[in-house]
């Protein structure tokens, strides 16, 4: 294994495998971004995986001062709405066992988080995967729901779960969200400034390349799918800003070693045997056309919203939070502001005590830019900066 | 969450496989990857299941970069999320 180095000059704690890569990328981009001329050229990536990596790694110390890689919405936990969290609360309140992924337990509902519940007696358990949720309810003749949240790649193994026949006492409250029709929205929002997307590499092991075609078709926008080592995301954007420069709309695969046109079609068959698209509300962003994933009327034996009369309404009558109303994180992963534009930041809203969605998610942008040092850009990342904190 | 995590397939029994993680042995399932899968080889996993069996070609270069990640303390994000894709392939909740 080649030892990490640090890339030497203005950066910190660069630790390429391959540093001499790594600058010869930088300076592509740096060659590029010139050629283009313009005062700031933005894309947008939509995997948490890549904003861990890009904070993690300092990336965006290398990348050329016009360019302005933002994240949308690439953390489902992030993105799950309000009343979504609220069905689960209802359901953990009413006695049933809620099975679910650890970040989603201190995402805050209306009025509080399954954390809450859970320390009120409520039976809430943290699961990895939804096989452990069937392992759960094999052990007890309670009821158990499982809630699921997570994009494509994730739903499709809720699917196999559910394709499997699960024990009769578990059932599915699906979250589940659909990554390609959000880029449309957030792509045409005003305010958004989207050149060209950076498509998450093991999403589309499964979903392939080519469904971000029509996309490109429709709106213009060159997408390139990359993966998540610091030199594939350096080698993503060479061939995106090349594609902006060029006035290219096309798809590019920057991640052959992972990603075929077609993807995995096996896990593409069970994810759209068990789940349709339907529209519906991603948090703080927008309506989704299509961005919902549903369990299909062939499965609503084991789906929770028809098991259970789920009434959320009853949690209304109390008052929301009052911090939570300051939350920005809606705008952020419509990368109309940066976490820096947030009051909360770091003061009121910090991983152990989070106020927004975005701060509790291992995926959410600032929950990833207050580990990696606050905010891990030291130029003006965008140009809403507006430094309100010290 | 999207991370993944490369691990060597052990013993295959059906749609569940074997595999081993840096010397932690785990249960996988196989309904989702669209190859077969033998003793020797490796997977991608994601939440329990493999969505992809890595080429030979790459299997050097994929480890390499997940053994930097683990190297990283308890507290690192990306190191916790790999852990976590390896605590997804046991059974049960998480204690
Ligand atoms: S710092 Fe907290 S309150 Fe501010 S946008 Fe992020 S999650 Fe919301």
């Amino acid at each position: 294994m080649t030892p990490e180095v640090a890339v030497a000059g203005e950066t910190t704690d660069l630790r390429f495998r391959d540093p001499a890569r790594a600058r010869g990328l930088a300076r592509a981009l740096e060659r590029l971004c010139a050629e283009i001329g313009r005062e700031r050229v933005s894309v947008m990536h939509v995997c948490g995986s890549h904003e861990q990596a890009i904070a993690k790694f300092g990336l965006r110390t290398v990348l050329p001062r016009r360019l302005d890689v933002i994240m949308g919405p690439g953390c489902p936990v992030c993105v799950t709405d309000l009343p979504e969290v609220d069905e689960a609360i209802v359901l953990a309140e009413d006695g049933v066992v809620i099975a679910t992924y650890g970040d989603m337990l201190r995402v805050p509902g209306t009025t509080r988080s399954l954390a809450e519940v859970q320390a009120d007696g409520g039976r809430v358990e943290v699961v990895y995967s939804a096989a452990q949720a069937v392992e759960l309810a094999r052990d007890t003749t309670d009821q158990v729901v499982f809630f699921a949240s997570g994009f494509e790649t994730t739903a499709v193994a809720t699917a196999a779960v559910i394709l499997d026949g699960p024990p009769p006492n578990l059932s599915v409250l699906s979250a589940h969200k659909y990554i390609p029709p959000v880029m449309e929205i957030v792509a045409e929002m005003p305010g958004t400034r989207v050149e060209g997307y950076l498509a998450a590499g093991h999403a589309a092991t499964i979903t392939g390349w080519g469904i971000f075609e029509r996309f490109v078709e429709r709106h213009g926008i060159p997408v390139v799918v990359a993966g998540f080592e610091p030199l594939d995301i350096l080698a993503g954007l060479v061939e995106l800003v090349e594609l902006i420069r060029d006035g290219k709309r096309e798809v590019l695969n920057a991640y052959p070693r992972c990603v075929t046109r077609d993807g995995n079609r096996n896990a593409q068959a069970q994810l759209w045997r068990v789940f349709r698209a339907t529209g519906g509300r991603w948090r703080g962003i927008a309506h989704v056309p299509n961005g919902n994933l549903r369990l299909r009327d062939e499965f609503a034996h084991v789906d929770a919203r028809r098991r259970f009369a789920i009434d959320v309404r009853r949690l209304w009558t109390q008052a929301p939070p009052t911090l939570a109303q300051l939350c920005i994180c809606g705008d952020i992963m419509a990368g109309i502001r940066s976490p820096k534009d947030c009051a909360l930041f770091g003061r009121a809203c910090v991983p152990e005590s989070p106020v927004g969605a975005c701060m509790v998610s291992s995926e959410g942008t600032c929950r990833i830019w207050h580990q990696y040092g606050g905010h891990p850009d030291l130029r003006s990342l965008s140009p809403h900066d507006s430094d309100r904190l010290p | 969450m999207c991370l993944g995590v490369p691990g060597r397939v052990i013993d295959v029994q059906g749609f569940t496989a074997t595999v081993e993680f840096w010397g932690v042995r785990r249960e996988i399932r196989l309904d989702v990857v669209d190859e077969p899968v033998a003793p020797g080889d490796y997977v991608l996993n994601h939440v329990g299941f493999a969505i992809r069996r890595i080429p030979e070609a790459e299997i050097a270069e994929t480890l390499a970069l997940y053994e930097l990640l683990l190297r990283e303390a308890e507290g690192d994000m990306m190191a916790a999320d790999v852990r976590g894709e390896i605590e997804a392939s046991s059974t049960g909740p998480v204690p």
